[in-house]
């Protein structure tokens, strides 16, 4: 293990103070000269065919500038996964929201008006809005059967754990959309001409996406795309894949009219047309002894994927991998599929597709213990998997993992047990209602399967002129605290201050593309690219013999000087490597699906006043192994952060679906948990190094919106005798559902 | 058209623009303060939050013509007021900025808080704060910091 001096520690984030002070500059604080403002013009209809546009009202026509697809000098397509989903409608509309003209002019109250006098015939198609109606066929939207993408996941026999069962248990679980919410909406920049190409600035987490949609969008070749990341306020993977859209609508309007544009969507837009977590439908058929041994796991897992496939595949791949749990099951068949309805595309949001899946898995275990006769606690400590022994995709678990220790730590540290003898006999006497409730979960850190060694990616270090030290990915800030982490990382790897560190703004001109910003992979997995890289660095000081073997953080700038002074150049890369003994079958979906996992238990109380139904989350517990915590007190923010996101996922946020459009796309009628919702989240690290991730890491972004929801509705049930199979579980289904 | 007078951070400022004109894009694109942020408009998120007459408001949801003669303060003035320098070292040192969009209207908030209540409960300040919405943090450390800087 390398000398420690700033990984471990909670270095205060880098750019906190210009986010403290109003500095720090978002995309909506930026000016161009002869800057103009764009809009988008979007469909009114789930599903239709566009038969004419006209440009109405009186109104100076002449001076907007508008875009339709015939005006796209590529290909008219967001370039992700598959090249399905139109940069703007040509011919047929398969979504509300769905972009076909775009404005753009100085004035932006003319411009509101402008859109408002776009007129479209439309001629309506039959829609499928629903898992249901997608399955059933009701209309074919979607190739010939409304499947998106399936997958089968096979282990043993499923026929023999249903023979050999002393009990099956079976239930059904269904989860709600959720709308991101970063408190920045959307936005980008763009300026574009044949000459110099296209150029976008915006609030986005993957500059190479928008990179290759751009590419694809104009026809143009790599060197004449240019993508810079600027302050972004939150992602959660909403920016993940639709800045692609908004950076190709702002470059076809800077094409077309010669100027800077500028997008930046309001809130009602960004709810409405933007990307949320997709709905889900899980049914398990669960095999048991009468002991609680779980011999098999039949599940059915369905996504909402919406009208494009955009990254539904991947977000399935997920979410079917997590569905069986922390737990070793002799036979299990999971048969999952991402369908098509006629709404908005759904996309990644942390967890990505896991939370859903989860959630069903850890709800219904506490169904089967009840039927079984057993605590909650006891089925899940007679089937945790532990190291040695295999997942349902066949992956061995090399690394140890102690569960029971983890949710020893979590039942002492939430006094679950004292408070379940508690609350049995104070609820007898009160309306309100106590309840304790818990999840056990895992997480695989980075992307699935060969994702990792398809991407290859590159992260490096240079020297500066300064005789400073500059980390180069394309991995984006956007409030996780990736600038801090991967300069505490470089610091320690190159034995300097962290001080002498600096992080590149992701600019697609500048550095090398280190992948997206998803799938908890920045930390573990890039931050292991730019700790080589630094160690590269540094052997390349020692070996020119400017570096001698100690020195201090004076010396190793003077040697780099040196070095640049002679060489004129000090930059090393580092590409991405699997770790030893990792193999992926893509055609069975079979063995090591992730690097490592992240493994949890949380535990929530909760009040339910049996008079209003309203739910107070009273106290929450998380205890997760993560590897190596390389930053505490960042650490915590996430795990603090997304706790509280998946509370509101559970009992607040609830997307209302009109003829597949959300119907409260505002803040005002989409409701996230506040100040005055929230509990303290303890949080405690059980730190076992991953000889693999940066400096012991493994992934953590994602990790806490996979168990509260299971948590705390598990102790809404504890507190009601309720039986909840759906979220956001909302006062009024309580309410119907207890009376 | 008629200017609207105002004092603007201390100093005495006179904008000619219409007098329906949302205080927030005043404040943004003629004045170029770009600290105060819009994450909703309307009303609801508080990243606009500035102080009129020592009140917290909404500036999303403020016409011009109602800061006539007004003392309106913004995130740029609240951080040059000496007595809110330790909000700031708190916010980094408790982890109080993630993102950092929201993170103006937090300090605007905090500091209206701690001028009427140098010494506020827990729930007091999450009352105060109740108006500001963050999609990061889950609270916790923002509350933390608010606390720390009023020891």
């Amino acid at each position: 293990m390398l000398k420690s001096t700033f990984v471990g520690k909670s270095v205060p984030r880098k750019e906190a103070l210009s986010k403290i002070t109003g500095a720090a500059k978002y995309i909506d604080d930026l000016s161009f000269p002869g800057m103009i403002h764009g809009v988008t013009v979007r469909s009114p209809v789930a599903r239709g065919r566009l038969k004419k546009i006209s440009f109405e009202g009186d109104l100076p026509w002449n001076e907007i500038t508008q875009v339709t697809a015939k005006d796209i000098p590529g290909e008219n397509c967001v370039a992700v996964i598959l090249k399905e989903q139109p940069m703007l409608v040509d011919g047929m509309i398969n979504h509300p929201e769905e972009p076909i003209v775009l404005l753009a002019h100085p004035d932006r109250a003319l411009l509101e008006k402008a859109r408002k006098n776009v007129k479209f015939e439309i001629e309506a198609l039959p829609s499928v809005l629903s898992i249901d109606d997608a399955l059933s066929k009701k209309a074919v939207v979607w190739g010939s059967d409304n499947i998106l993408k399936s997958y089968l996941v096979e282990k043993g026999d499923i026929s023999q754990a249903f023979a050999e069962a002393d009990l099956i248990v079976e239930g059904e679980y269904t989860t709600g959309a959720q709308e991101q919410l970063y408190i920045e909406p959307n936005g980008m920049i763009a300026v574009a001409n044949p000459k110099d190409g296209v150029t976008v600035w915006g609030s986005l987490q993957c500059p190479f996406y928008v990179h290759k949609a751009l590419k694809t969008l104009f026809g143009l070749p790599d060197d004449k795309i240019r993508v810079i990341q600027v302050e972004t306020g939150g992602g959660f993977g909403g920016k993940e894949d639709y800045p692609s859209l908004i950076a190709g609508h702002a470059a076809l309007l800077a094409w077309k009219s010669g100027r800077p544009v500028k997008i930046i969507y309001d809130r009602a837009e960004d709810m409405a047309a933007t990307t949320k977590r997709h709905p889900s439908r899980t049914r398990h058929k669960t095999a048991v002894t009468k002991e609680g041994k779980i011999l098999g796991m039949d599940i059915d897992f369905v996504l909402d994927g919406g009208a494009y496939l955009t990254l539904s595949s991947v977000v399935l791949s997920r979410g079917t991998i997590h569905a069986p749990g922390p737990y070793v099951v002799p036979h299990v068949r999971i048969k999952s599929a991402a369908v098509a309805t006629n709404t908005p595309p759904h996309g990644a949001f942390r967890g990505f597709g896991a939370p859903q899946s989860i959630f069903a898995l850890e709800r219904h275990l506490d169904v089967v213990a009840a039927r079984l006769g057993l605590s909650p606690e006891e089925i899940r400590r007679r089937n945790f998997i532990h190291q040695g022994q295999q997942t349902a995709t066949s992956q061995t678990i090399k690394e140890p993992v102690d569960f029971d220790k983890l949710m020893d730590r979590a039942f002492e540290m939430s006094h679950y047990h004292s408070k379940i003898k508690r609350f049995e006999i104070e609820n007898k006497t009160s309306p309100i209602k106590k309840g304790i409730g818990f999840a056990a979960f895992m997480h695989g850190s980075g992307f699935t399967g060969s994702g990792e060694v398809y991407l290859a990616s590159v992260a490096g270090v240079e020297a500066t002129s300064e005789g400073r030290i500059r980390v180069l990915a394309s991995s984006t800030e956007i409030g996780q605290g990736k600038n801090t982490v991967f300069a505490q990382i470089v610091a320690d790897a190159l034995c300097v201050d962290v001080g002498l560190v600096d992080v590149a703004q992701p600019d697609t001109s500048v550095v090398p593309n280190s992948g997206p910003t998803v799938a908890s992979r920045t930390t573990s997995v890039v931050g292991k690219l730019v700790e080589d890289a630094a160690k590269g660095l540094q052997a390349t000081l020692r070996q020119s013999g400017f570096l001698g073997e100690s020195y201090t953080s004076a010396q190793f700038q003077e040697a780099c000087l040196v070095y640049l002074e002679k060489f004129g150049s000090l930059k090393t890369l580092s590409q991405y490597k699997a770790p030893p003994g990792i193999f992926w079958d893509d055609e069975k979906y079979r063995g090591d699906a992730y690097g490592t996992f992240a493994w949890a238990v949380y535990v929530a109380e909760v009040s339910v006043d049996t008079r209003t139904f309203e739910v107070k989350v009273d106290d929450f517990v998380a205890v997760q192994e993560i590897g190596r915590v390389v930053n505490p007190l960042l650490a915590q923010g996430q795990i603090e952060g997304g706790v509280i996101q998946a509370l509101g996922y559970a009992i607040y946020e609830n997307v209302i679906w009109k003829d597949g459009r959300m119907a409260n796309n505002r803040m005002t009628n989409y409701i996230i948990p506040t100040t005055m919702d929230v509990p303290r989240v303890q949080v405690h690290f059980e730190e076992v190094p991953y000889a693999y991730g940066a400096a012991g890491s493994k992934g953590i972004g994602e990790l806490p919106m996979d168990g509260p929801a299971p948590a705390v509705i598990n102790a809404i049930a504890h507190a009601t005798g309720g039986d909840f199979k759906h979220i956001p579980l909302m006062p009024e289904d309580l309410m119907r559902i207890l009376t | 058209m008629k200017p609207t007078h105002f004092v603007l951070n201390g100093k005495k400022t006179e904008i000619a623009s219409p007098p329906m004109s949302r205080l927030l894009d005043v404040l943004r694109e003629e004045l170029h303060l770009t600290g105060t942020k819009e994450g909703c408009g309307e009303g609801e998120c508080g990243a606009c939050s500035v102080l009129i007459d020592g009140e917290v408001v909404n500036s999303c949801l403020v016409p011009l013509a109602q800061v006539e003669g007004a003392e309106v303060r913004t995130i740029e003035g609240v951080i040059e007021d000496p007595r809110f320098k330790v909000l700031q070292s708190e916010f980094v040192a408790h982890g109080g900025a993630q993102c950092g969009i929201c993170t103006p209207g937090m300090i605007v908030s905090s500091a209206s808080l701690l001028e009427k209540n140098p010494h506020p409960r827990r729930d007091e300040i999450e009352n105060a704060l109740a108006g500001n919405l963050c999609r990061c943090t889950g609270y916790s450390k923002i509350i933390d910091s608010v606390e720390a800087a009023s020891k």
